[in-house]
């Protein structure tokens, strides 16, 4: 009796389970994005939007750039929204995307305590800023988990001649964490550290720390939007994917984007081709 | 101890809200590693119960790998489910990857060793005591494995419990396979993570407490079941 | 009153040959040859270490012995002779369970006809039904022990000192029980190492001593004269190496 309750019951979550789970077929697309972009509450004020003109409902998975793109190979995305453009043209060159669409952007900034140890606030290049936190030894939190902030920070070390990872462990340290535990580390140990504008507003945990360098044109940051490649992976939502693409291209799409603020301020800006 | 009060009070202010985001997340949480309870146990009371009354060569070595696959890292788990349930992956078809069923089943694997390796040590005693007496009874294999269970049933609830406890407050498989998808896939775990990278500390913390606050209200309904009909647990 | 063995012949003749039993080198059981005769109650004795329970367990099959063999009227001991036979612990392994649900475990076990009241009624204990079975006194669960080894309707029943541990009434209430079965038929193989109870319950008597058979002799010879040196200074009192 007892042992046939029980089973019952199994049987019960395991029906209720299944039968919730799938969420309503096509009217739901996977969008891989990264964590600047969800973190900010962005997509909480487009996405609604979105849904209600369209009815498509769009399920976001946050990680960095690096594993955005590696998700998709693995066709468990139907959207792509990321922040290298190298990458992201890549992708589409073998043939995982179907056409990469210039979307938004904003730029990079250096945040810091505000001791500022190594002396580079106002400073208007970026790698002279660099230079100096090198030559002063001054602690550095670095993503150092291959995502796009990541890649455009290695990027910026390199044009500035420096090689920072043979210091790592010392004065350059990789958290190899998001933008967010990064921010908290940074915060922690009174280290510099790179983070998308977007992702820097949002952040609530800021303790003393500022903006020391910005405004550089190697810090712009570019996001792009590629639908995924059906003929690469066939269960790919080709129809509502590409709608909200057009929609996101689309004046009204652009308007919303820049309509977007956080804490006052606008922190994406529409440039679609 | 500032941000521990502020905390605090935010818990109590989320609870009593009734935050629907809030409630749907906590629904979610339950919903997940409580299935994954009852399936890990459905599969690991049964495996531990024939590791407890069988002998066979090698047994040793599966005991030891058993109880080694306790400490299972929630994301490796977490990986491994993924390259599964991944549409590249071998069970793609299924479209199961960022559902709460993916979660379950990562969570199922994660707790299963627990389940059963702990399980097998307790009815391992419990048939020590009864082995001369069913072997004279001449009880059928199948029947012995019901009785242990049967009989050990209020320890093994502890068992349940602690399968769930690590189901439920694990963050780094959920993530993975679930993707921490607002409304669908996000569990308090997830959210506390999500937060805490948003560095809203105050509000992670508080759903850390909302987390241990569910945690204690299933402990203390499994014990309350316990005490009103567990009488005949006395040993 | 034994239930499967209509068609079976019925297995209360017990022969063993060269029975003998090893562990790590040391001899518990030293090459026993013993018949009995059907159902008759026999009473094992010796003193502490003499092999009693491990005899006991050989006659079950409980144990494999290391040499020689049982046989029940000519059928060597396996699980098929073991499920028309019972016993009785030392001390009473109940489950956690309820009292009835100790003896319905038995009676779903046979597909038995017996109903579960009648037998509780039968050794006084109906009023305990729905109780834990182990919040019961000790001679309360070894009564119960007892009723649910007689409730498989066993051709053979054996008691390993079921009484060592109990009250006079208890004692007193386990051997009518025992007895009662003994005249419905069942054959009794009982260990004991208190004289008194040997006395009042066997018809024959084994005597074993340091693993070996001393004798086995019609229970009034026995404690009028043993024939061994060894049950003569046991039933004196004397202390036995």
């Amino acid at each position: 009796m007892t042992r046939s309750i029980i089973g019952c019951s199994l049987m019960a979550a395991l029906v209720a389970t299944l039968s919730t789970a799938a969420p309503a077929a096509d009217m739901a697309i996977h969008l891989q994005s990264t964590t600047s972009t969800k973190n900010s509450g962005f997509y909480d004020y487009l996405l609604p939007r979105f849904k209600k003109e369209t009815g498509i409902t769009v399920h976001v998975i946050a990680v960095g750039t690096g594993q955005a793109i590696r998700n998709t190979r693995n066709c468990d995305g139907d959207v792509l929204l990321t922040h290298i453009k190298a990458d992201e043209e890549k992708f589409v060159a073998e043939g995982y995307g179907a056409k990469r669409y210039r979307l938004m952007y904003n730029d990079y900034v250096i945040v810091g305590p505000a001791s500022d140890p190594a002396k580079i606030s106002g400073l208007k290049a970026t790698s002279t800023a660099l230079k100096k936190i090198a030559t002063s030894k001054s602690l550095f939190a670095s993503r150092g988990d291959n995502s796009g902030t990541h890649k455009r920070e290695k990027l910026l070390w390199k044009t500035s001649g420096i090689s920072p990872t043979a210091a790592s462990g010392t004065w350059y340290r990789e958290t190899g964490a998001g933008m967010g535990t990064t921010l908290n580390i940074a915060v922690g140990m009174a280290s510099y550290t790179l983070t998308d504008r977007a992702s820097w507003v949002a952040f609530k945990n800021k303790y003393d720390f500022k903006i020391h360098v910005a405004g550089d044109k190697t810090l712009f940051n570019q996001y792009g939007v590629i639908l995924v490649n059906p003929q690469k992976c066939p269960k790919t939502k080709v129809r509502a994917g590409q709608k909200f693409i057009d929609w996101l291209l689309s004046s009204k799409g652009q308007t919303t984007i820049r309509n977007f603020r956080k804490n006052g301020q606008q922190l994406f800006f529409p440039n679609a081709e | 101890m500032q941000e521990f009060s502020d905390a605090l009070l935010l818990a109590f202010e989320l609870i009593f809200s009734g935050d629907k985001d809030l409630i749907e997340i906590i629904g979610l949480s339950l919903r997940v590693s409580l299935t994954a309870m009852v399936v890990a146990c459905a599969l690991g009371l049964p495996l531990g119960a024939i590791l407890a009354i069988s002998r066979f060569r090698g047994r040793r070595p599966v005991l030891v790998i058993l109880n080694a696959l306790m400490g299972l890292p929630p994301v490796v788990v977490g990986l491994l489910v993924y390259l599964h349930l991944s549409r590249a992956g071998p069970m793609g078809s299924f479209g199961l990857l960022y559902t709460p069923t993916a979660m379950i089943i990562a969570q199922v694997i994660l707790i299963l060793p627990i389940i059963a390796a702990l399980s097998r040590q307790i009815l391992e005693d419990l048939n020590a005591e009864y082995a001369e007496q069913f072997l004279s009874l001449s009880v059928p294999r199948r029947a012995v494995i019901s009785a242990l269970l049967w009989d050990g049933r209020y320890a093994l609830m502890t068992v349940a419990l602690a399968g769930f406890g690590r189901a439920i407050a694990e963050v780094g498989a959920v993530i993975i396979v679930g993707g921490n998808i607002d409304h669908l896939t996000r569990v308090m775990t997830s959210a506390i993570a999500l937060e805490t990278s948003k560095g809203d500390l105050p509000l992670a913390l508080a759903l850390g407490f909302v987390l241990l606050l569910i945690a204690f209200a299933v402990n203390a309904a499994v014990m309350s079941l316990r005490l009103t009909t567990g009488r005949y647990a006395n040993v | 009153m034994s239930k499967k063995s209509s068609s079976l012949p019925p297995l209360s003749a017990l022969q063993t040959t060269s029975l003998s039993l090893e562990y790590d080198g040391v001899r518990y059981i030293d090459d026993i040859d013993l018949s009995l005769e059907p159902n008759r109650l026999s009473v094992i004795m010796g003193p502490n270490g003499a092999g009693k329970s491990l005899f006991l367990r050989l006659l079950h099959g409980l144990i494999i012995p290391s040499a020689g063999q049982v046989f029940w009227n000519g059928v060597p001991v396996d699980d098929a002779v073991r499920q028309r036979q019972a016993m009785v612990f030392q001390r009473p392994v109940l489950l956690r369970r309820s009292v009835a649900a100790n003896i319905d475990f038995v009676l779903n076990l046979n597909g038995n006809r017996h109903r579960c009241n009648d037998i509780l009624d039968n050794i006084g204990l109906l009023d305990f039904a729905n109780q834990p079975a182990r919040s019961l006194s000790v001679g309360e669960q070894q009564r119960l022990a007892l009723a649910r080894a007689l409730a498989t309707e066993p051709e053979v029943l054996f008691l390993d000192e079921p009484t060592a541990s109990l009250d006079p009434a208890s004692i007193l209430a386990i051997e009518e029980i025992v007895t009662q079965a003994h005249k419905n038929g069942t054959r009794i193989i009982f260990v004991t190492h208190d004289i008194g109870q040997a006395k009042r319950l066997a018809e024959e008597v084994i005597f074993l001593h340091q693993g070996h058979l001393a004798e086995h002799t019609p229970a009034q010879a026995f404690f009028n004269a043993p024939k061994s040196k060894a049950a003569e200074a046991y039933l004196d009192g004397r202390i036995l190496l």
